[in-house]
């Protein structure tokens, strides 16, 4: 795993891409040299000016580029902090640690991949899926929305792999859940899902019933992010392990779900 | 120990001593906040704190309570972690070979359900000659069977402090609960029975309900409160500790920046420890540090001492 680091960011774009959702474009710093981010890994930011954010936020690393150190985070209004980093204006600075966790495996060249997102959810796929289709892998991405203007980065995500949409409401693609969409009724060399719990464990059900290996990403309540105080624990078949270390991304073999 | 070159910036002297334990300057970090100390070496260099304290160890190991384990609050958070940890014999076989080496002192929390096992915990660390002082947590609110009984009553906190001295024969330092009417008899009581120095405070206990669910934010109901929130109870009780007792006091509870350790030092302080703040800023305890020594030059301050319990 790469070093940790501490800096500040500047925001050099803000896009709202529905009501719900913002893209934020951060250029870091020049001290942070060759950062090695894995696809799935995430950062902590610290939201200043709200008296009820006292701790960090945890959010995804939805895209970096090593070269030009641009990130770019997809971030869904949830509560104060992530509303008022959706609200930030370009040129602002973030205070940001990071990169954190373990990452999606890219399986080797010539495999099929099925990237399942629901919601928020969709973040890490997008470097996830670069990160792939550079192995000579290409992805299938699965979308899942609430209604077609909450899809978020289509044209993106169809520029790297084949898509495949559910909505809610049928608005876009297949209606009905994610989990139920007809993408996930073959075998896959490996299906990555990140999205909702309830989604997620539909999508490892299928994925056991076609014998597709899974992964899955958990965003469970963190404190520290770094490993220290054990609040983010999710249990598995080693017991307590820690989703901002030992994850967040767990083979869900290792998972105590009921599948 | 190597253990003792003193923090100095210009002519002020940071280095404190609590009953023995030499340390370059009075910054300790937190038992549960800050791991292992691995955890925070890529943001700090660690031999320029005045020592860490690792987590909460027991003999036996424990997985803990179930997840949700947190939940923020104004300035602060609640835990109900619960000693979560792999056991003491782990920490000596596979921790502190890693770390033993590190040229700042290693402190290890002791906790524990039943005397007994407090007292077998110290025996097994009395063997590993680079933890020089231990600090035992009579005052965990997590664990129902636990320490809790222990910190609450002067008895309790006598008995298990006599039967550790015993077992335990360089600095013992007990850690009291805040979750009592006078801290300041429970700190004469672990005086009395042979405790080296006290620090406090652990967690207050506190509880969070989620409205929408309408279900309480943890899953064991109540858990610990820490963070900034509690820091003005916390000076208050230092203070009051400070005047009580004549063995060295180690004061925690919310601090967050250098600021705020004089403070405590102002109230009766000989040392700080950090814990909450360390999951903001990773770098607040060496931030700390310099700040410290920055006042001590603006107030003409020489050897940071001279300041312990001036209020
Ligand atoms: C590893 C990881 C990656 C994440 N990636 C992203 C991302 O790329 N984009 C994004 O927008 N969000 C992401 N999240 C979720 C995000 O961290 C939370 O939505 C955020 O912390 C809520 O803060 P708030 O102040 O806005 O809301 P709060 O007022 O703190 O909470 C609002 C609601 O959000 C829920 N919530 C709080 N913390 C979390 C959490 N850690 N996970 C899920 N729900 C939470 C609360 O229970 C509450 O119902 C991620 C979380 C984790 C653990
Ligand atoms: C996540 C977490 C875990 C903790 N674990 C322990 C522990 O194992 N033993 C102990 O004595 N105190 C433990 N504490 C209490 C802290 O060491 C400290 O007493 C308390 O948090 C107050 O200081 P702070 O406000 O600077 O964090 C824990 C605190 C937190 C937040
Ligand atoms: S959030 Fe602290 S250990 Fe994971």
């Amino acid at each position: 795993m790469g070093k940790k680091q501490i800096f500040d960011a500047k925001i050099t774009a803000n896009h709202a891409l529905s009501e719900r959702y913002s893209m934020l474009t951060l250029q870091l710093p020049e001290s942070v040299g060759e950062m090695k981010v894995l696809p799935g890994q995430f950062v902590e930011i610290r939201v200043t000016d709200s008296p009820s954010t006292y701790l960090r936020r945890p959010i995804s690393i939805c895209d970096y580029d090593n070269m030009t150190r641009v990130m770019t985070l997809l971030i869904r209004r949830a509560g104060e902090g992530t509303c008022h980093l959706c609200d930030l204006p370009e040129g602002s600075a973030v205070d940001i640690v990071g990169p954190l966790g373990n990452g999606f495996s890219i399986p080797p060249e010539g495999s099929s991949a099925l990237l399942a997102g629901g919601g928020i959810g969709v973040a890490p796929l997008m470097l996830l899926g670069k990160r792939m289709k550079e192995a000579g892998v290409k992805p299938t991405f699965l979308l899942g929305a609430r209604t077609a203007s909450e899809i978020l980065l289509l044209e993106e995500f169809s520029s790297i792999g084949d898509v495949a949409i559910s909505t809610d409401d049928g608005s876009a693609g297949e209606k009905g859940y994610a989990a139920d969409n007809s993408a996930l009724s073959k075998h896959y060399d490996i299906v990555c899902t990140c999205g909702p719990k309830p989604m997620m464990v539909g999508i490892a059900r299928n994925a056991r019933r076609n014998g597709s290996p899974c992964e899955v990403s958990l965003e469970n309540l963190m404190a520290c992010g770094l490993g220290a105080c054990l609040c983010c624990v999710e249990p598995t078949l080693k017991g307590n392990l820690r989703a901002c270390v030992e994850g967040p991304v767990f083979n869900t073999d290792m998972l105590l779900w009921d599948l | 120990m190597a253990n003792c070159k003193p923090t100095t910036t210009g002519n002020v002297n940071l280095a404190v001593e609590v009953a023995g334990m030499r340390m370059k300057n009075p910054m300790l970090t937190a038992s549960g906040t800050f791991g292992f100390g691995e955890e925070f070496a890529d943001f700090i260099d660690l031999e320029q704190l005045g020592g860490f304290i690792v987590k909460g160890t027991t003999l036996e190991p424990r997985e803990g309570n179930p997840y949700p384990r947190m939940a923020e609050t104004p300035s602060g958070m609640l835990n109900a972690v619960g000693l979560q940890n792999k056991g003491v014999d782990h920490f000596i076989s596979e921790i502190y070979p890693r770390i033993k080496d590190l040229d700042t002192n290693i402190l290890v929390n002791v906790s524990g359900a039943r005397i007994e096992d407090y007292v077998a915990v110290a025996e097994k660390l009395a063997l590993l000659d680079r933890i020089p002082a231990i600090e035992v947590n009579i005052s965990c609110p997590n664990v129902k069977q636990g320490g809790m009984a222990f910190g609450t009553t002067t008895e309790g906190a006598a008995a298990v402090t006599s039967a550790i001295r015993k077992a335990w024969p360089r600095t013992l330092i007990v850690k009291l609960s805040p979750n009592v009417t006078s801290i300041a008899d429970i700190a004469k009581a672990a005086e009395g029975a042979g405790a080296d120095s006290v620090s406090l405070i652990n967690t207050l206990m506190g509880m969070a309900v989620d409205v929408e669910r309408r279900r309480p934010c943890l899953s064991t109901v109540t858990g610990g409160l820490s963070g900034a929130a509690v820091r003005p109870v916390a000076v208050r009780m230092v203070w009051q500790v400070a005047k009580a007792v004549k063995i060295p006091v180690i004061g925690l509870g919310g601090i967050s920046s250098g600021r705020d350790a004089i403070e405590f030092m102002l109230a009766g302080a000989r040392a700080v420890q950090i814990g909450t703040a360390n999951f903001i800023d990773p770098q607040v305890t060496v931030k700390a540090i310099e700040w410290m020594a920055d006042w001590c030059v603006r107030h003409g301050v020489s050897d940071i001492n001279d300041i312990v319990g001036e209020i």
